[in-house]
This record gives structure tokens, sequence and C-alpha cells, in this order.
């Protein structure tokens, strides 16, 4: 199973299967998008309270929860190369920091546009803004390490080490909703079983949720194929791919 | 296999490290004097008006202690990496963690222990009223030794970079933002004559969790830069 395994996590072959499923993703995530944001800005109905300004959840929503994600798959990739030697997971983990700091700044920059009508502020220091905060701050760190070395390897390394440190943050900013009393509304998606929104509102929002996702994943498989050709450029298979 | 046993090596490390700071006492000293010119600024900035101070004094105090320990960080591996000592102690067969957590502690003796017996002058400088006096300090003693974890697991990391002072601020300050905020609100509280236990607790959670793992997590981030 392991050799199976390692054979899977060879340069080439990451490099094939990302070549694969990158159109896949890209059309998944282009029908998931174009019918939430069909449904969501014009069929949903407004909200009883928020009116039309609830719409902004559709991009807010998924963008936060992908900056959570895209930390992880950075974090557990990068464990991944550092415990079992895979250099390919700290191929994905570098691929992976440059999306999850997009996805945070759009969070942050959504968050402050619904942030204006609903609580009268862009910016609160409130327990769930400042967290994503760090988030990116977090992000940055990752990657500028990841760069300040000569020897690239290194690089890898510290980061992947630096980005597991850093994991204790992604508990704290997703419950920071419940422990501290918090400006932010509570989870409205996430309970299963009984999601405080009606079908029309929520159907549009898993449905961008599954875009984005697919979306952040299509992107990944995409510059994870850059960062294997950037990786292997001295190899054989690299130099006959390109030809 | 040396002779000598885990607990007699880190107290070795522990003086060593005591020694050499002892040596150079103007390194010792400057952390302190830029704690103190911080704290100076901001009531220059804020055109003396002793009441907007004293509100903000727990934080001013707060943010001057993080900022100060910050600049001594930088020298907790960087010399002994530079001579390679640190390869010898890696090689000591005492196992990296043990010469970490001797080092960090020697560490935190020189900045963080000097910074809680400096804070009572500044915080009469920041009218913060004597009897907050003692929570303050358990609070910056707590939240320094925790910062000098947090600051090895960085200066672990950055030790090979050259001019990583900046990088290592980069990556050990959204780390130590929960510390600002436990520890300027414990402060904060016992300016106001509440209960302050509750931040305290939390403070002390937060030391004992470095305590235990950070060790780990700097030693493997020196392997990284070392090997």
């Amino acid at each position: 199973m392991w050799t199976w395994f390692y054979r899977l996590a060879s340069p080439p072959s990451v490099y094939r299967i990302a070549a694969v499923a990158t159109p896949w993703l890209l059309a998944g995530a282009l029908l998931a998008i174009a019918y939430g944001t069909i449904d969501g800005l014009a069929f949903a109905p407004p909200d009883y309270q928020q009116g039309d300004a609830f719409r902004i959840i559709y991009v807010h929503a998924p963008s936060a929860w992908l900056s959570l994600f895209g930390y992880m798959v950075m974090a557990v990739t990068g464990a991944i190369g550092l415990i079992w030697r895979i250099k390919m997971g700290y191929a994905v983990a570098a691929a992976s920091a440059p999306i999850g700091a997009s996805f945070t700044v759009l969070a942050l920059v959504t968050g402050s546009l619904w942030g204006r009508p609903m609580w009268g502020t862009y910016w609160a220091w409130d327990p769930r803004l400042t967290s994503e905060l760090i988030l990116l701050f977090l992000y940055v760190g990752v990657m500028s390490l990841r760069s300040a070395f000569e020897d690239p390897a290194r690089g890898d390394r510290a980061a992947a080490l630096l980005a597991v440190v850093g994991v204790v943050n992604v508990p704290i900013i997703h419950y920071s909703v419940q422990w501290w009393n918090s400006l932010h509304q509570g989870a409205t998606v996430a309970k299963m079983g009984k999601p405080e929104m009606p079908g029309s509102m929520l159907w549009p929002l898993l449905s961008m949720m599954l875009g984005f996702m697919l979306f952040y994943a299509a992107v990944l498989s995409m510059r994870v194929r850059g960062e294997v050709l950037n990786r292997e450029r001295q190899s054989a298979w690299v130099r006959a791919a390109v030809e | 296999m040396s002779g000598v046993g885990a607990a007699r090596a880190m107290g070795l490390v522990v003086r060593r490290e005591l020694r050499l700071g002892f040596r150079r006492p103007d390194q010792l000293l400057q952390p302190l004097v830029f704690f103190l010119i911080v704290t100076t600024l901001f009531p220059l900035g804020l055109n003396l008006r002793l009441s907007l101070l004293r509100e903000m004094a727990p934080g001013v105090l707060w943010v001057a202690a993080l900022l100060a320990s910050l600049l001594s960080l930088d020298a907790l591996f960087k010399s002994d990496a530079d001579d390679g000592t640190l390869e010898q102690l890696a090689l000591s067969g005492h196992g990296l963690t043990l010469i970490v957590i001797a080092k960090t502690l020697a560490h935190w003796l020189t900045s963080g222990a000097a910074l809680v017996l400096v804070s009572p002058l500044v915080a009469t400088a920041l009218a913060i009223p004597t009897s907050a006096f003692p929570v303050m300090a358990a609070s910056l003693a707590l939240g320094s030794l925790t910062l000098s974890w947090l600051g090895a697991i960085g200066a672990g990391l950055t030790v090979g970079v050259k001019r990583g002072n900046v990088l290592l601020s980069l990556i050990v300050l959204p780390l130590a933002m929960p510390l600002l905020i436990f520890g300027a609100a414990a402060t904060d509280r016992a300016v106001g004559g509440t209960d302050a236990t509750g931040p305290l607790y939390f403070l002390g959670a937060l030391c004992v969790f470095t305590s235990t793992l950070a060790p780990f997590a700097a030693a493997a981030a020196l392997r990284i830069t070392l090997e």
C-alpha cells in the first residue's frame, strides 16, 4: 500500500493528476457558482431583518470557510512533508498558501462591507474579526518564511513547521462566535439537521460553498502544476513534458 | 555519550548563558531601556492628557513589554549558531529539546524577569496604582515566559535567515496576540479594582501549554535550520 502511495505522490503523477482534474474542477466550480449567484442574488427572499444586504453572505461565508480550509490544507500537507518526507506535500502547501491568504482578504473585505450597513462600522475589534486578521498575518508569516531561505528545501520545512504551530489559531477562529459574546452573528449553516435558514436561502449558499471549494481545488491544482514544474525543472521528465 | 546527567547538563547550559549574558551587560540593559523609552513615547504622543493615559496604561505597558522582549529574542540562538556552539550542543547526546529548554529559561531570566523587575517603575510613570502591581507583575511574568517559548520557535526557524529579525517579529507577534489580550485585561482589571483571576488563569494556561509543547517545536525548528 505504501509503495502505491509513494508512487502516487511522485512529482510526475501529481503533475498528471492535477492536469486531468483541473478542467473538471473548473467546470464544476463554474456551474455551482453560476447557480448560487443567480439563485442567491435574484430569487432568494430578502432577510426579514437585514433586507437585501444579507446577500453578501453568498460570497462572505464561503470565502471565510475557505480561508480556514486553505490553512488546514497547507498545515496538513506540510506535516505530511515533514513526517513522511514527501516532497509533493511541500509543493501543495506552497501552492495553497497564497490562495488561502486571498480568501482571507476576501472574507475580511466582504465582512467589513457587510458590517457597514449592519453594525454601522467597517471594522470592530471583535474576537472573530481579530482572529481572522491574525490568520492573515499567519499566512503572511508562513509565505515570507518560505521565501526567506536561500535553500528552498529548508524554507519548505521551516514554513511547514510554522504552519503546523499556527494551527492552534484555527479552532479559536472557528469557535470564537460561541466562546465570546461576539458582534458577529452565530453559525447559521453548520448546525446539522436544523439549519437556521429557509431552504430558498440555504440552497444557493450551499451551492456557493461547493462552488468555492471546487474553485479552490481547481486553482490549487493549477498552482501545484506550476510548483511541480518549478521544483523539478532539472529532471528529464519535465523537459520532455514541456517540449 | 557524555558523562553528565540531563539535569546537570541543563544547569550547565543555564549557567553558561547567564555568565555570557552578564559579561555583556549593555546587551541586557538595552531592551529594558527600550521598554522605558517606548512607554515615554505614549505620554508625549498623547499631549500629556493624564486621564487618557491612565485608561490606556495597561495596554501601553503590555505593548511596550512585548516589543522589548522581541528585541532580545533574535540573540537567543544566533551567536551560538554562528560560531558552531549550537551544533556541538546538539551533538552532546542530551537531546536538542533539553538544550532548548535550558537556553530559553536562561533567556527568560535575563529578559522577561528583568522586565518584571523594571515594570513598577514604568507603571508608576504611567499612573498605575500601587495596588495593581502584584497582578501586573504576575501577568507580565507569565506572559513573558510564554513569549519566550513562542519566541524560541520563531528564533529557531529564523536562525538560518540573514537579517531574520523583522521576519522573527512577523512570525511571533501573531502568535503572541492572545497574551496581549489576556495580559492587558488582567492589568486593566487590577487597575479598576476588580477581580483579575480569570485572565490570569488564562495566562497561566497559555504558559503551561507553551512550556510543554514549544520546546519540541523549537527543537524541530532548529533541526531544520541546522541540518
